[in-house]
């Protein structure tokens, strides 16, 4: 089964022909095979879980299963669980055992789900290689050499390597998108506030978003519908009804408009990974939809602005990591400022301290209007791009990101990092939807294409990668070491 | 050199809210430590503000209140600084757009006569918890109970000029918000604390001196008196040849003075921006009528009411109005007794001088308005004189009479006070006492009749003394002068 969709698992479990203790014992058992290759997982939650099957396995033989029932998944360690470690991929948090639950993880308890564990991250959601993880890097299951993506690197692999069939994760820039591509798997990141924020740890507030990995887009949308919706606890979660996003998954493409931006195919772009984008625009055509070509003429600002908006709001969301009250302090302070300093020089890695430290400033007396100011302002021209381009087409394609997934240790300067968004971190500043499908390889290495419409337009981006799965079948392709393992 | 002091006042008044303004734990005061102070009072990881309804509709009460501007749209911004009481690294308050616009306060001085202070803005925003010192060994403990406690922060325009003109602000300040009910403007409980930004000028100079700013000043005594040694201290300076520096100081009460805590080179900066987690507050035309519908009468309008309705002097109709307690149990009095002046004597005289000497707040009374009011009532229609209702009063203030409104009337009755009203008997009481005093009416006969006036007193007394205090003194003083008179 570990190869399976949630479509097809939550068949199986309603017929009988496996049970979700046995599924999960199987998962959990390919866990411990493999995953000291992959570390994938932070924290392996197998008694909760078999307790969670068992639980699920019970409801069903009284009849009171759902769609999700015993479907095991995993959970990025962004998410408070519980009673369960919740790092953040961070040293600082490494002590931090959750007394509460997320809004989403307790949605998806309440629908039955079976969580296996929490998985590995860039810490705090900073990092576009999951190298930045305190728990050292995850590996791409596609090519042990290569990075998963980042940072919901872990949730990608464990996905893809065939060790749960979904995974949450959270977007900021990028970081459901750019893994789900390198690693091969579907990703969703919903409209800013379709999904509740209440207690995934904040990095950059008004750009976080959790959403959906999977193997399918259809189970994209199974999970979107149970974890979407308005939240009395995070004030910027719309309260805007909930479809069901299954619903208009078989909708023919016929009449569809696509618009390819011109920027997002211009200098940069990796020939393996324009020419299998290009492949899958012609499958499109071929299933009726027109293509042509639009301009997002501020797409060039989105990472510098990103790079001011996302480091200042995490200054101050990171502000709250002073060894004062939980996580990490620093043994024998001398007094509060020593406190202060060592608990977080010691607690954060150096990406977190760059972005600290850049957001520190561009929040400055004297900067912030020449920073913050300024890019808010691009922030706004760069949604008013798409709002415009969506009065055009229906949808806007483009590759995921600029190459397939990169050697482990080969990209050491942070800005070329940065630059590995460059597709995905506008649409975070503008707050739309975009999803990721497997639409090819370069190598070994998967390329994702990325689909994206306007606001809450979940639904038919579902519809449009789910006709694309249907018509291909890169999504089903599993890396070797998933059948190795079987 | 003349001095002229420049005062503004930056007023915290704790919200009487049920709950936290970003969270659902309670705001009692009092409680254990940390047992009020949940998950998002704690700022744990993934926690988010949501923002209490109430403390809004509170704080646009007050910006009514003081017929203030209220903009459509307010926004909560985050002040960033580290400290080990404040959980999440930064204070959310409202810095560049505040819920309640320009607005003004109307402060009555000594003399009765009153002035405008402007009010700059009012802005919301969440207190800090307590670091506790000591019983820690050394350390420090941190209690977050108060941390989340809404607060609405009221900046004044530089517009005060005296201490007193201060102290009357503040006091204003506190009648507006006790009277509109959003504070219980207890300042010893923190639930009102103050800066004051003090500065100097030579007199007719336009341009302001360099200000420092007082911080958390929290009694109006100390406010005076934090004033009055910053302003000696500022003009001593100059006048020495110094500067003022632009700086934040404490008031030490013990002391008596004020201590530089830190300069304008050693501040924070706060790098305020709009906090992401909250969005911003829209507030609509019909929720303000709402909410001006429901306002109660404030002591301005009260003030003027007292003044132009019931004839009080503006001193009289100053106090009364002055905190809404005190002003609800005059009126309740004077609808009793149906004598406003009546009702003003004895709520500011014999009531207010036994609240002193017991040292009561007038809620805390243990003789209710409809009591006084019965009391007064019957010195109105005769039933007994001043003196016997001074007696009725002390007796109910120690609990007789049995605690009914008409306590009074049994009191009366206990005591047998009731007023002689009846000609024929203080007549023979009258005829008594002229006769059992031949000398004194030999010295009456002899005297100028000018001089007999004062004279005549000592018969009243007589008189009085012989009716036990129940003798009608006017109709005693009336007949005493009829007959000795007519001895002349």
């Amino acid at each position: 089964m570990h190869d399976k969709t949630i479509t097809e698992i939550a068949g199986a479990l309603a017929a009988g022909t496996i049970s979700s203790r046995e599924l999960t014992q199987d998962l959990l058992g390919r866990i411990d095979r493999m995953d000291g290759q992959l570390n994938s997982f932070i924290t392996v939650t197998a008694e909760q879980a078999l307790s969670a099957a068992d639980h699920a396995d019970q409801q069903r033989a009284n009849g009171q299963a759902g769609p999700l029932t015993g479907v095991p998944l995993a959970i990025k360690d962004i998410f408070c669980t519980q009673g369960v470690k919740t790092s953040c991929g961070s040293k600082m948090l490494d002590n931090f055992i959750a007394p509460y639950d997320a809004t989403v993880v307790s949605k998806l308890r309440a629908a039955g789900t079976v969580s296996l564990g929490k998985t590995n991250m860039d810490e705090f959601a900073m990092g576009s290689s999951n190298e930045n993880s305190f728990y050292g890097p995850v590996k791409n299951p596609w090519d042990l050499t290569a990075v998963p993506g980042g940072s919901s690197g872990g949730s990608a692999a464990a996905v893809a390597a065939g060790l749960v069939p979904a995974a949450l994760g959270t977007d900021t820039g990028g970081s459901i998108r750019q893994p789900a591509a390198f690693c091969g798997i579907t990703g969703l990141k919903p409209t800013y506030g379709r999904v509740s924020r209440y207690g995934m740890v904040a990095y950059a507030s008004s750009l976080d978003q959790g959403g959906p990995m999977a193997r399918s887009a259809a189970d994209c949308g199974l999970l979107l519908n149970a974890i979407a919706g308005h939240d009395a606890r995070d004030s910027t979660s719309v309260a805007r009804v909930v479809p069901d996003y299954t619903e208009e998954l078989d909708a023919p493409l016929a009449g569809l408009k696509i618009g390819l931006p011109r920027e997002y195919f211009g200098d940069g772009l990796d020939p393996s990974v324009e020419s299998a984008i290009r492949d899958a625009i012609k499958v499109f055509e071929s299933l009726g939809a027109s293509v042509r070509e639009v301009s997002l003429p501020h797409t060039s600002y989105a990472i510098p602005a990103y790079y001011v908006i996302a480091p200042a709001e995490a200054s101050s969301n990171l502000s709250r990591y002073d060894g004062v009250r939980f996580g990490h302090r620093c043994d024998n302070p001398s007094d509060l400022i020593d406190l202060y300093k060592r608990s977080r020089a010691e607690g954060f890695g150096d990406e977190v301290k760059r972005r600290i430290l850049i957001g520190t400033h561009t929040l400055s007396e004297g900067f912030f209007d020449a920073y913050y100011k300024k890019a808010q302002q691009v922030r706004r021209l760069i949604r008013q791009d798409f709002l415009d381009a969506f009065e055009e087409v229906d949808v806007l394609m483009g590759p995921a990101a600029p190459t397939p997934a990169f050697d482990l240790g080969a990209t050491k300067d942070p800005v070329s990092m940065y630059l590995q968004d460059i597709y995905t971190i506008a649409i975070n500043l503008a707050g739309i939807p975009g999803i990721s499908v497997p639409a090819g390889f370069s190598g070994k290495r998967p390329v994702g294409l990325q689909i994206l419409g306007t606001h809450f337009a979940e639904a038919r981006l579902l519809n449009v990668a789910h006709q694309f799965q249907q018509a291909t079948d890169w999504h089903l392709r599993r890396p070797e070491i998933a059948e190795e393992n079987a | 050199m003349q001095w002229e002091t420049v005062i503004g006042l930056e007023v915290h008044v704790q919200l009487a809210t049920q709950s936290k303004i970003f969270s659902g734990s309670s705001t009692a005061f009092g409680a254990e430590p940390n047992t009020q102070a949940n998950a998002v009072d704690l700022g744990l990881p993934g926690v988010l503000p949501v923002l209490n309804e109430q403390a809004v509709a509170m704080a646009l009460q007050f910006g009514l209140g003081i017929n203030a501007e209220i903009p459509e749209v307010s926004v909560f911004d985050r002040k960033n600084y580290f400290y080990p009481d404040l959980p999440k690294g930064y204070q959310t308050s409202q810095m560049y757009e505040p819920i309640v616009g320009r607005g003004e306060v109307e402060i009555l001085l000594d003399d009765g006569s009153a002035r405008v202070i402007r009010v700059h803005h009012a802005h919301l925003e969440e207190d800090a918890g307590k670091s506790l010192h000591e019983d820690f060994h050394g350390m420090t403990g941190i209690d977050l109970n108060r941390a989340g406690t809404p607060l609405l922060e009221i900046v004044s325009e530089p517009d005060m000029r005296s201490a007193k003109e201060a102290v009357a602000y503040l006091r204003a300040i506190h009648s507006i918000v006790t009277y509109l009910g959003i504070s219980d403007g207890n300042m010893a409980e923190g639930s009102m604390r103050c800066d004051v930004n003090v500065s100097v000028r030579p007199k007719g100079q336009e341009e302001f001196g360099t200000r420092a700013e007082i911080k958390n000043v929290n009694s109006f005594r100390f406010v005076e008196r934090a004033i009055a040694y910053e302003v000696e201290r500022q003009v001593e300076l100059i006048e020495d040849g110094g500067k003022v520096v632009q700086e934040t100081r404490l008031y030490d009460p013990e002391a008596d003075e004020t201590r530089s805590m830190r300069t304008k080179e050693e501040a924070n900066d706060y790098r305020y921006f709009p906090c992401p987690d909250l969005l911003p507050v829209m507030v609509d035309s019909a929720y303000i009528d709402h909410l001006r519908e429901s306002l109660p009468e404030l002591p301005a309008e009260k003030r003027a009411r007292f003044q132009d309705e019931l004839g009080l002097s503006a001193y009289d109709a100053g106090v009364l109005s002055s905190s809404r307690a005190m002003a609800e149990y005059f009126e309740r009095t004077k609808d009793v007794c149906g004598d406003a002046k009546q009702a003003a004597n004895w709520v500011q005289g014999e009531l207010s001088g036994a609240l002193n000497r017991d040292a009561l707040d007038i809620s805390d009374s243990p003789i209710n308005a409809d009591q006084l009011g019965e009391l007064i009532k019957r010195v109105i229609d005769n039933t007994i004189n001043g003196k016997a209702a001074k007696q009725v009063f002390q007796a109910l203030w120690n609990g007789e009479g049995g605690g009914e409104n008409n306590s009074a009337d049994a009191i009366i009755e206990a005591r047998g006070l009731k007023q002689v009203t009846d000609t024929g008997a203080i007549d023979a009481m009258v005829e008594q006492v002229i006769a059992d005093s031949p000398a004194q009416v030999a010295q009456y006969r002899d005297a100028e009749p000018d001089k007999r006036g004062k004279m005549i007193g000592y018969f009243v007394g007589q008189v009085m003394k012989a009716s036990r205090g129940t003798a009608n003194p006017q109709q005693v003083n009336t007949l005493l002068k009829e007959k000795l008179d007519a001895l002349c």
